[in-house]
């Protein structure tokens, strides 16, 4: 190793600790955010360790779980055994929760909504999500993902993080980490949060789910929320004009150089330039959020929730604004999919917020040329059971959680389209075919990203952590474009 | 590359250092060769068995030299071999191992040691700190104490020269700031600048460590291992009350309390022999983990979880040692066996909270409660009227003829009635019967044979009832008693005389809700009527004796219900019954005129014209009973015996039992007020231990129970100590315990110099960076230890160094030969802490308020931040505090885990889910946005304006510079003063000319605006304020 690349690595440990302004660091391509005057790279240019197929995400997160049996995982057989008992060679004495371990019975339920087959590959879909049927070609369908959580706080802990205990980084953290910021005035990592209509009463989000864990904390996401203000402290206070406050960044910046003069300490600089950069910020992020430059069609295309700030029709046209802007991972998380009760009138809710925003979204990318580097994904942190938790009837079955088969779906960069992944038995209780545990599917997300999941790791207290865990994991080749 | 070990860049500092021409130093075994075989080969070929590759290990000595190794000749070590092969079958680390080759650098090194004879030492941090003789240095004079000596010595090799001391504004502010946590205040900046005398610094400093401040400040670091917060973490993220526990480090500080002792009662407080209250509540130290209370979680899983949680806190923070890692298998770095982590585990399997408390809101599990005197007063009342309603209830049950035996006895010669029934309908069944036929409806009532003889059994439908025709004469303005015996199936009317179509005008007694009974006494319903109910009096499916009376008033007071012999209390549910009642409907039984069926039995009718009262009721009873009872008493008459009077004695006392009870929730709804703190405490068996199979909770090995014990690389535990928490607690500050006094002194140094002697204060094991003063270290450790672990003293020594006072400035040969600042050559200078960045605005503008200790405080915190997260079953919205909650220091700031408050996760506080030994230093747009517009340093700019204008009598100048004096502990120089007045200059030409921004701008915050100063003046000083806030001098420790 040169002199050169002894003083970059060094820069760079030093940036990790106190991410003082370092040529190597730049380099490199990990700046969480970009900072003013150095040559900003370009989204190509990032630091990979294989060809990148995505050179960007958009997660859109179910939190809750929604149930695979309604969704995309058809099981026409259940409709003669409804209301029978699930057979004891399914379940296997596999662990339940504790809220139906101690129901006397476990009544098959098969889905009251029906299915049909769409795209050129046939894909079965559910009548609840017929704009997603209008992409069936586009996306590709995983029916066989499984995790290890069982609750909701370690489960989704578990898909965003890699781990069910807290204090690893988030998904969107390591893409950060990994891959540097690609736009000069606007966070690398963003977060967007919607409720559903289904179901009042839902499961909480936790910050832990964008944090940045063991990595430096400037990797971690940035809520955008909606209303005035979508970044914490973004406006300035009432009475200070953006001509006082060019002011204050001057005379600010005036004296702490002068002060660099005297100190010689480069993190002066440093925080020279995060004012400014926090000064663009303050247009550059309304400018985002402002969303009446859309023409009328492709406000429609999204549904009439789109003009409702914070729904998650607003949130993923604003999603496909940020991929515009090279927003590194756009992270959405819609509520209200935990179905235990009252199942078939929430999730007809819960799919009507969603399909035809979810659906535009692909579409509006695939229109503009960007869904080939964008990847998108759409999923929850579990499955849910085949028996129902509580009576069957036609309208008030409910579903418990399921950890042992999911579906989900992804579209776009490095991903083949039109396709589904993986079997389920007759019961969508055990993966019979080709399973995807949710630390593949981190690898999966990187390989796209052209990252490599195992190297791409922080060591901390003598492990290498890593997003995919520490067992054996592979990306799904099977998927891979 | 993206992965580089600390080690790893600690030897390609050296190798610049030796590249740039630095006097070369003989390779060291711990330094330089052990830091690479660990990063390098213990993955294969380290502690871990089950990894372990070829029957290679490098870890130790003996194996090490017994193959891969050849003392003094490198080129036949297969290591050097392996190291430099191109061949990939054979070179090491192997291509797929994704471990970096060594560098040609590295490769030298090794063959050096290995020419030098590889010398081999223990890992330093494992082997007791040693105090070796003072370095010898030329520049002799410059040393203040000990410490130094071991930083100039290595600073001279290296051809540096110390820096010159800071400046006294700097030192005092550097000083105040590391000790408190605060700001110097301008008087006391003046005083120690007037102070000529040769210790006026040392002076400083101890009154610096006797300010309370001083105790708030140290606790930040530790609250941040021991992962204290407010709330318990886990999904809807409840409160929880832990702020006794953090008071508690507060005061522990501030009292100087050694750290051995901090240590013993926070692990084991509550094992201590006759251990205080103090001492139970810090044991909430290992109470502060998380919890969960997700509904449907599983206990056991939960529980090892908390255990682990607890294994690996201890151990970070007080040992530095990852033990967590050796959770799933053998540690792989490290001589932590997996074995040894579940007998470190066991420490903790003894403790009686659990893994899992559904949906449980606040504090869960062994708690102490903590009242004030005035709660202790209130409670002890509350006390004593438990105990008087107590006392009331005995004595109604001594005297309530509680005693079955006895009373089935006196049935022998029951007390003689004076009162004769006007009509009574015998126990054994003929029940006037011929009375129905005389009313002509259709009858086919059954009879039955029960205990009590022949009973009339009633299925719910008219046909089964019963009229007695016009044999009863009831009236509102005539005394009256009825009574019969019912056992109820379902709700229904027991008797009446009522006529339905005329608006219910008459009399019934009903069965309703869950044993309930109701009596209606109607003129017309609802206007003249008279209702009254008791609630829970009968019991469904078994007899009773249901007596009413009526004193002939009318009046809801007049009538009285009595549940086998005993009066039941009653609601009044209507009382305006004033016509008269008669009705030409007969006397029925089971039924109202046409509806309310009762599904039963009944027997044994009474009626009385007069009212009467308990104890004739009982004498009446006891009567029929003495009339019936045979020689033998049947096992079915003897359960409704036996029924009878259990029921009669319950309702006897049920009035006092109310009291009771009243009196206990009162109690216990007061108590619920008193803060708690949640504890350790072991219940009476420990649970088995078993080490868990890949570290999960369902694969335990029950082959063996583990028992406690301590790693066995470290000193077993101290002879005659106990295999538990007090035992292990002994162990960890027992003199001869490598670990922990280091890593406490590590701490400290890191509190001080801004890092640790070793970097990675997380990890003193073998991938950890060893520390760049090995020397300086065990010296310290040694000293603090003999000193008695006296903190205030370590703090002193560091403090009043001649290291410490050194200035911060960094030179071109500096910036260039030590970047990171490892040899000590300048002060280091490094952005303020997030509680500390809030503290010293709140200080600056004269916000701050004294108030310590307590419940937690609420700051500005935007709208909308918990809501947004929040599911179901949240606590609410954010309720921001007023008045000087709003002012508090940092450290008191409600923590809530799941959204933990921007003003400190802003700048890099963590979210307090898992132990944190050391923070990273971040600097961000995000922060920059944050104390520009932020309300908390808003109002602080408008206060510190206020501060301005009012306290200095002056112009302009004078205002500026007490400002910037406020701000930074010094004056500004002509430059800055120039460019802070053009600043202000501009300002107030903005806002004279626009009242209205003005007028917005003064009005941020919820304190109130002085009036004595003019809006656009007040106004153009924010700005000013707001920029001397956001200096880089004023957000730096210097």
């Amino acid at each position: 190793m040169d002199a050169l690349k002894f003083a970059q690595q060094i820069n760079r440990r030093d940036f990790l600790q106190r991410s003082g302004c370092s040529l190597g660091a730049a380099a490199l391509g990990l700046l969480g955010m970009q900072k003013a005057g150095a040559s900003t790279k370009s989204i190509e240019e990032a630091a990979t360790h294989i060809a990148p197929r995505a050179k960007r995400v958009i997660y859109l997160f179910q939190s809750g779980a929604p149930t695979q049996i309604e969704t995309f995982d058809y099981k026409p057989g259940l409709k003669d055994l409804d209301t029978t008992e699930l057979p004891d060679s399914i379940r296997m004495g596999q662990r339940l929760t504790g809220m139906t371990s101690g129901q006397a019975n476990f009544p098959v339920t098969a889905s009251r909504f029906s299915f049909a087959q769409h795209g050129q590959s046939g894909m079965w879909l559910s009548e609840l999500l017929p704009h997603t049927a209008s992409i069936a070609d586009d996306i590709c369908v995983i029916r066989s993902m499984h995790t290890e959580a069982i609750n909701h706080d370690p489960a989704i802990t578990f898909c965003q993080t890699g781990s069910q205990l807290a204090g690893r980084p988030s998904m969107g953290a390591w893409v950060a980490y990994g891959l540097g910021s690609a736009n000069q005035n606007l966070p690398t990592f963003t977060v967007m949060i919607s409720r559903g209509t289904g179901r009042q009463g839902t499961q909480p989000l936790y910050d832990r789910l964008w944090g940045s864990g063991v990595l430096p904390g400037r990797y971690q996401g940035i809520k955008l929320r909606a209303g005035e203000e979508p970044v914490l402290y973004l406006a300035n206070p009432a009475g200070c004009s953006t001509q006082v406050r060019r002011q204050m960044l001057d005379q600010l910046r005036d004296l702490n150089e002068q002060k660099y003069t005297v100190a010689q300490d480069p993190e002066i600089r440093t925080r020279i330039e995060q004012y400014e950069l926090a000064f663009r910020m303050q247009s550059a992020v309304p400018d985002l959020t402002d969303i009446s430059d859309e023409p009328e069609h492709i406000l429609e295309m999204y549904g009439p929730d789109v003009y409702k700030p914070g729904t998650y029709a607003r949130n993923c046209l604003l999603a496909r604004r940020m991929a515009e802007r090279d927003v590194r991972f756009v992270q959405l998380y819609h509520m209200g999919w935990d179905h235990h009760d009252n199942l078939p009138d929430h999730l007809t809710k819960q799919c009507r917020d969603t399909d035809q925003p979810s659906a535009a979204l692909v579409n509006d990318l695939k229109q503009r040329g960007m869904l080939d580097d964008t990847l998108v994904i759409w999923g929850g942190e579990f499955g849910r059971t085949v028996y129902s938790q509580g009576k069957v009837t036609d309208t008030t079955y409910g579903r418990d959680h399921h950890p042992r088969c999911f579906s989900l779906w992804m579209a776009g960069g490095g991903i083949k389209p039109g396709m589904v992944h993986g079997e389920t038995d007759d019961f969508s209780y055990n993966i019979t075919k080709d399973p995807v545990h949710v630390n593949d599917l981190h690898a999966t997300i990187l390989d796209c990203l052209g990252l490599d999941h195992e190297r791409l790791s922080m060591p901390y207290q003598g492990l290498d952590v890593r997003l995919s865990g520490v067992e054996e994991r592979h990306p799904v080749k099977a998927i891979l474009a | 590359m993206y992965r580089l070990s600390f080690p790893a860049i600690q030897r390609t500092l050296s190798s610049l250092l030796l590249l740039a021409g630095f006097p070369a130093y003989a390779v060291d075994f711990q330094q330089d060769i052990q830091p690479l075989l660990a990063d390098r080969c213990f993955a294969c070929h380290g502690p871990d068995a089950a990894q372990r590759k070829g029957k290679l290990r490098l870890d130790q000595e003996a194996d090490a030299k017994e193959s891969a190794i050849v003392a003094g000749a490198p080129d036949t070590s297969e290591l050097l071999k392996r190291i430099l092969s191109k061949d990939p079958e054979e070179q090491m680390p192997p291509p797929e191992s994704q471990k970096a080759p060594l560098t040609p650098e590295e490769a030298a090194l090794i063959r050096e040691w290995i020419a030098e004879g590889a010398p081999w030492k223990g890992h330093w941090a494992f082997t007791p700190p040693t105090k070796t003789p003072l370095p010898p240095v030329q520049h002799a004079a410059w040393p203040r104490n000990d410490m130094d000596r071991f930083i100039l010595a290595k600073t001279e090799a290296r051809g540096l020269t110390p820096a010159p001391e800071a400046s006294r504004e700097t030192l005092i502010r550097r000083v105040t700031l590391d000790l408190t946590g605060l700001p110097p205040t301008p008087e006391a900046i003046d005083q120690f600048l007037l102070d000529n005398s040769s210790d006026a610094y040392e002076r400083l400093v101890d009154r610096l460590l006797a300010s309370p401040a001083y105790g708030e400040h140290l606790a930040r670091t530790w609250l941040d291992g021991a992962r204290y917060a407010d709330t318990n973490g886990y999904q809807n993220d409840f409160h929880r009350v832990m702020w006794p526990w953090r008071d508690w480090v507060i005061g522990a500080f501030n009292d100087n309390m050694p750290y051995d002792q901090f240590v013993m009662e926070q692990i084991a407080g509550d094992l201590l022999p006759h251990a205080t209250e103090s001492q139970r509540i810090a044991t909430g130290f290992n109470r502060n983990n998380k919890s969960v209370t997700e509904g449907g979680s599983i206990e056991e899983e939960w529980l090892v979880e908390n255990l682990v949680d607890r294994v690996e806190t201890t151990s970070t923070l007080l040992l530095g040692l990852s033990m967590g890692c050796a959770r799933c298998h053998d540690h792989k770095y490290d001589p932590i066996s997996q074995r040894s982590f579940y007998e470190f585990y066991a420490f903790f399997n003894s403790t009686e909270d659990r893994g899992f408390y559904q949906e449980t809101r606040g504090n869960a599990g062994p708690q102490v409660q903590l009242p004030s005197f005035q709660q202790q007063q209130q409670l002890a009342k509350l006390d004593q009227a438990v105990a008087d309603t107590k006392k009331v209830l005995e004595e109604a049950r001594a005297t309530g003829r509680g005693d079955y035996d006895a009373w089935l006895s006196g049935l022998a010669s029951p007390a003689t009635m004076e009162t004769v029934p006007t009509l009574e309908a015998p126990l054994n069944g003929t029940l006037a019967i011929a009375n129905r036929a005389e009313e002509g409806t259709a009858a086919k009532p059954a009879w039955k044979s029960g205990p009590l003889g022949s009973v009339l059994a009633l299925d719910g439908t008219a046909e089964s009832t019963v009229a007695l025709g016009q044999t009863v004469t009831l009236k509102r303005t005539a005394p009256f008693s009825i009574a019969l015996w019912v056992r109820p199936e379902t709700t229904g009317a027991l008797w009446s005389k009522m006529d339905e179509s005329q608006d219910y005008r008459g009399i019934d007694a009903l069965v309703t809700g869950n044993g309930n009974l109701e009596v209606h006494m109607v003129s017309k319903w609802d206007s003249d009527a008279l209702k009254v109910a008791a609630n829970d009096v009968l019991t469904l499916g078994q007899w009773s004796h249901v007596a009413i009376t009526s004193d002939g008033t009318g009046k809801a007071a007049g009538l009285q219900l009595f549940v086998n012999g005993t009066s039941v209390a009653t609601t009044v549910l209507h009382d305006s019954l004033s016509g008269p009642i008669d009705t030409e409907e007969p006397f029925r039984i089971g039924q109202r005129t046409a509806s309310t069926y009762l599904k039963g039995e009944v027997a044994g009718l009474s009626v009385f014209d007069v009212a009467l009262n308990e104890s004739q009721w009982n004498a009446h009873i006891d009567a029929l009973f003495a009339t019936l009872l045979p020689e033998t008493i049947p096992d079915n008459l003897a359960e409704v015996l036996r029924e009878y009077h259990g029921r009669r004695v319950a309702l006897h006392n049920r009035p006092y039992q109310i009291a009771v009870d009243a009196a206990t929730k009162a109690r216990n709804d007061f108590a619920k007020d008193i803060p708690s703190v949640m504890v350790m405490q072991e219940r009476a068996e420990p649970r088995p231990t078993y080490l868990l199979q890949r570290g999960a909770y369902d694969a335990p090995d029950t082959s063996e129970v583990l028992h406690p014990n301590t790693p066995d690389f470290l000193p077993p535990l101290p002879e005659g100590a106990p295999h538990n928490r007090l035992g292990l607690a002994q162990w960890l500050v027992a003199p001869e315990n490598p670990l922990t006094a280091r890593v406490a002194v590590n701490r400290f140094w890191q509190m001080t110099f801004g890092k640790g002697l070793v970097k990675t204060a997380e990890d003193f094991g073998v991938q950890g960076s060893p520390p760049t003063h090995p020397d300086l270290l065990d010296a310290l450790a040694v000293h603090f230890v003999e000193s008695g672990w006296d903190v205030k003293g370590l703090f002193r020594e560091l403090v009043t160094s001649a290291t410490y006072r050194q200035s911060s400035e960094l030179t071109e040969q500096l910036r260039t030969l030590d970047p990171e600042n490892r040899l000590y050559a300048r002060a280091p200078r490094y952005r303020l802490t997030a509680e500390m960045l809030r503290d010293n605005a709140l200080a600056i503008s004269g916000l701050l308020t004294a108030k310590r200790g307590g419940p937690p405080a609420m700051p500005y915190q935007p709208p909308g931040l918990w809501e947004e997260l929040a599911g179901g079953a949240s606590q609410g919205p954010y309720k921001q505090g007023t008045g000087e909650d709003l002012y508090r220091r940092s450290i008191y700031t409600h923590r809530k885990r799941t959204v933990p408050h921007p003003t400190l996760s802003t700048f890099d506080a963590p979210s307090f889910e898992v132990c944190l030994a050391r923070r990273g230093r971040t600097n961000t747009p995000l922060q920059a946005l944050a104390l520009l517009n932020d309300t908390t340093y808003v109002e602080a700019a408008r206060h510190l304006a206020q501060r301005m204008l009012l306290e200095v009598e002056g112009d302009m100048n004078e205002r500026v510079d007490y400002g910037f004096r406020l701000a930074t502990g010094r004056l500004p120089t002509p430059s800055e003063r120039n460019t802070l007045r053009q600043g202000l200059e501009a300002y107030r030409a903005h806002y004279s000319a626009d009242p209205d921004a003005a007028a917005a701008l003064i009005a941020n915050g919820e304190s109130d605006v002085p009036s004595a100063i003019p809006s656009a003046e007040l106004a153009a000083y924010m700005p000013l304020a707001s920029v001397l806030l956001n200096l880089d001098e004023t957000l730096t420790r210097e």
